[in-house]
């Protein structure tokens, strides 16, 4: 006699979903609609006052080269932050995977920065790199160099991207580390027998075994760098100098809090969620016909 | 029988105990953005005031910097639990002015509380701000102040300048010897780089900022502070900046202490840096008024304040607005207005607090408190010098700082840099003064 357990029950597939749907719903569509819905009114700062615009505010938001730089300053902020701390942490992760003494430590140390919060994590790097007060500024002034993070935009953009890196180096670390230990040793040492060095026991076994960890925190890093980072440009630079540092979040934050202009902030939100949800869809139509699972 | 009885008192006992908070203390928020010494100075105020009665209790709050306050002041605000008092630095002034309905205007709610209040008392060069062009107090001032140049004496001495310099070429001039005597990354500086060198830089010249009155008679105005002169001043720090004769050192206050350390010996910031200025410079240090240029018909005018202010928001109960008020009397007593003054570098709001202070020959050995209160008292104000108005000025100040970081550079001629400044500036305007009607 066969037994096969068959629920009649219409509503319970629903209400399983339900704390799933809601969660969904209260934390992404409704504030989302609300930044859309926000986007096409004028609003002072108090609520006092609520006008329907229609469009006005995207095309103030269009009309203003100031979007135009900052959106290019997102462009060449992300791929920095991104490429940098996944390859940095990649190599930290491939050295970590080796038999080391004293491994556990060192994993331990890599993955602290990751509990930093953003500000603090921008505090830390103003204290070494101020240009009059930083302890690492110092020794580049004996060295003649003329280190100005507040006037030099060349400047200012290394140092937010060295810290956003820093920040974000842990947790791609923790996924390489164990993305490398999930390779299995025999297909390693099988490489090895037939006469493969590291380097391309590395590229031709590990790199594309490792694809789809590489490719779930390039999406990641991408949504980081995108959202996660204006705390940390608040504290260092402030967006700036000259709007230098100005990403697309960070002016998002700017004009809709200390500008205190809800509707043009909130338009500056729809688009950036549109390029984000963009670029997702990409990564996967695209990218992901590399990865091989 | 003696357990029942027992069980009785207790239960009376326990209802008093229950009914006492019914008869409580009235509590009173206060949101504010002090920090260091001047924290504990908001908190011993709210102590005296607290044991000096017991119907009210002032709660005072640190929510962070002055933009962090005010901006969780206009959220809480939005949520429906909006504090009580909220200090707001002086440039948030259009917005909260705007927001009708949102604020209680301080001679409103002196008027309903009854409380004795009179405009007069006050000094005009400050309440002047935080009224309308009636002269109907708004806000209550706080702690203001205004911009110095401070003076490191031992290092002016070392580079062989006698005289503290007066005028813009003297600085300059002072600079460059600074910089000969080893001062190689800084001859001068300053701090908050708009407000010195467009707010007070302007009014100090009897040039305006904008138009109306720098946007005190009106939320039309104009931006014009791409003028001649102050062209011709960006340009001198321009070319400063190459060889950091003159070095830009941010929009804010953090680098402050290039004047403690010794690395700037000329550095001009706002007169409330005393306090700082004496627990860490470990020289002979003073103040003296902004420079200005000799060329420049009728300079030096008057300056303008800086500083907070507290606002009292609105839609309270008129039990707790009057124990604002009461709080306010409190605050405005001669004794503890001079005391303040004395303690904390920022202006004395009253006259007579002002007269105590100088009838205690207290500026005679402290002459850098008296500094700010000459150059606001310089001459009698003009409408380029009583104030200035703009809407969304928390952000402007910050796009204005843009422009100059972008001249100082080198990537923009100081024209180029202020006419974008002004023209973005005016964008921002507009875009303010269609929410604000």
């Amino acid at each position: 006699m066969e037994k096969s357990v068959v629920f009649n029950n219409k509503l319970l597939p629903y209400l399983l979903l339900v704390p799933q749907l809601i969660i969904t719903f209260v934390f992404f569509y409704w504030p989302a609609s609300q930044a859309v819905f926000q986007s096409f009114k004028r609003e002072d700062a108090f609520g006092l006052t609520s006008e329907f615009v229609g469009l006005e505010n995207y095309l103030t938001l269009f009309a203003q080269p100031e979007y135009y730089k900052s959106m290019l300053t997102t462009v060449i902020f992300s791929s920095l932050v991104a490429a940098l701390s996944l390859s940095i942490a990649l190599l930290f992760a491939t050295q970590a995977d080796k038999n080391l003494k004293a491994a556990g430590t060192y994993k331990t140390l890599m993955i602290w920065p990751y509990a930093v919060a953003p500000a603090v994590a921008g505090v830390l790097w103003i204290f070494m790199f101020h240009p009059s007060l930083g302890t690492l500024a110092r020794p580049l002034r004996w060295m003649n160099f003329d280190w100005n993070p507040l006037l030099n935009g060349n400047h200012a953009m290394t140092l937010v991207v060295m810290a956003a890196v820093w920040k974000q180096i842990s947790y791609n670390f923790l996924f390489f580390l164990a993305g490398l230990q999930s390779i299995p040793k025999s297909v390693l040492e099988a490489g090895a027998i037939d006469g493969a060095g590291p380097m391309r026991r590395f590229w031709t076994i590990v790199f594309p075994l490792l694809s789809p960890t590489t490719f779930f925190l390039l999406v990641v890093n991408v949504v980081y760098v995108f959202f996660d980072t204006f705390g940390i440009i608040d504290a260092v630079t402030g967006g700036g100098p000259a709007g230098a540092t100005t990403t697309m979040v960070y002016k998002v934050f700017a004009d809709g809090r200390l500008g205190g202009d809800l509707g043009g902030s909130a338009a500056q939100s729809v688009v950036l969620m549109v390029i984000v949800i963009a670029l997702t869809a990409v990564q996967f139509k695209y990218i992901e016909r590399k990865v091989q699972y | 029988m003696a357990f029942r009885q027992f069980g009785v008192a207790a239960s009376v006992t326990v209802a008093l105990a229950l009914a006492t908070p019914a008869y409580a203390a009235t509590e009173i928020q206060w949101w504010h953005a002090m920090t260091g010494g001047n924290n504990d100075i908001v908190n011993k105020l709210a102590e005296d005031f607290n044991a000096s009665q017991s119907d009210y209790k002032v709660v005072p709050t640190f929510k962070g910097s002055y933009p962090d306050t005010m901006n969780a002041g206009i959220a809480a605000f939005r949520a429906g639990t909006a504090p009580h008092i909220i200090q707001v630095f002086e440039v948030g002034t259009a917005t909260m002015m705007s927001a009708t309905g949102a604020i209680k205007p301080v001679y409103q709610l002196m008027k309903d509380a009854n409380e004795p209040f009179d405009p007069k008392a006050y000094l005009p060069a400050i309440t002047g701000y935080y009224s309308t062009s009636k002269g109907d107090m708004l806000s209550f001032p706080f702690n203001s102040s205004s911009t110095v140049m401070w003076i490191n004496n031992d290092e002016l001495k070392k580079a062989g300048i006698a005289a503290i310099p007066k005028t813009w070429p003297e600085v300059f001039d002072a600079a460059k010897k600074l910089k000969a005597a080893g001062h190689t990354t800084c001859g001068f500086s300053n701090a908050w780089a708009s407000w010195v060198h467009i707010e007070q830089f302007s009014a100090w010249h009897n040039v305006p900022i904008g138009t109306k009155s720098n946007g005190l008679d009106g939320f039309d105005t104009v931006l014009t502070f791409n003028s001649p002169l102050h062209v011709k001043h960006l340009q001198n720090l321009i070319d400063l900046q190459k060889d950091k004769t003159y070095d830009y050192a941010g929009r804010a206050n953090a680098s402050e202490n290039r004047f403690a350390s010794g690395e700037c010996a000329i550095f001009l910031t706002s007169s409330g840096y005393y306090a700082t200025a004496k627990s860490t410079a470990k020289f002979d240090f003073t103040s003296a008024p902004m420079p200005y240029y000799p060329d420049a018909a009728g300079a030096p005018q008057n300056s303008i304040i800086g500083g907070a202010s507290l606002w009292v928001m609105g839609g309270k109960k008129p039990e707790e607005y009057k124990g604002v008020a009461k709080f306010f009397t409190f605050l405005s007593d001669t004794n503890r207005q001079a005391d303040l003054h004395q303690k904390s570098g920022y202006l004395p709001i009253t006259k007579a607090a002002y007269e105590k202070t100088k009838a205690d020959g207290f500026y005679e050995k402290n002459p850098v408190l008296q500094t700010p209160l000459k150059e606001l008292t310089n001459k009698e104000p003009t409408e380029n010098s009583r104030g200035l108005r703009f809407g969304n000025m928390v952000q402007m100040r910050d796009l204005w700082a843009e422009e100059l970081e972008a001249a100082l550079a080198g990537k923009k001629t100081a024209q180029e840099a202020l006419d974008a400044a002004v023209a973005r500036g005016n964008a921002m305007l507009r875009t303010f003064e269609k929410t604000a009607k």
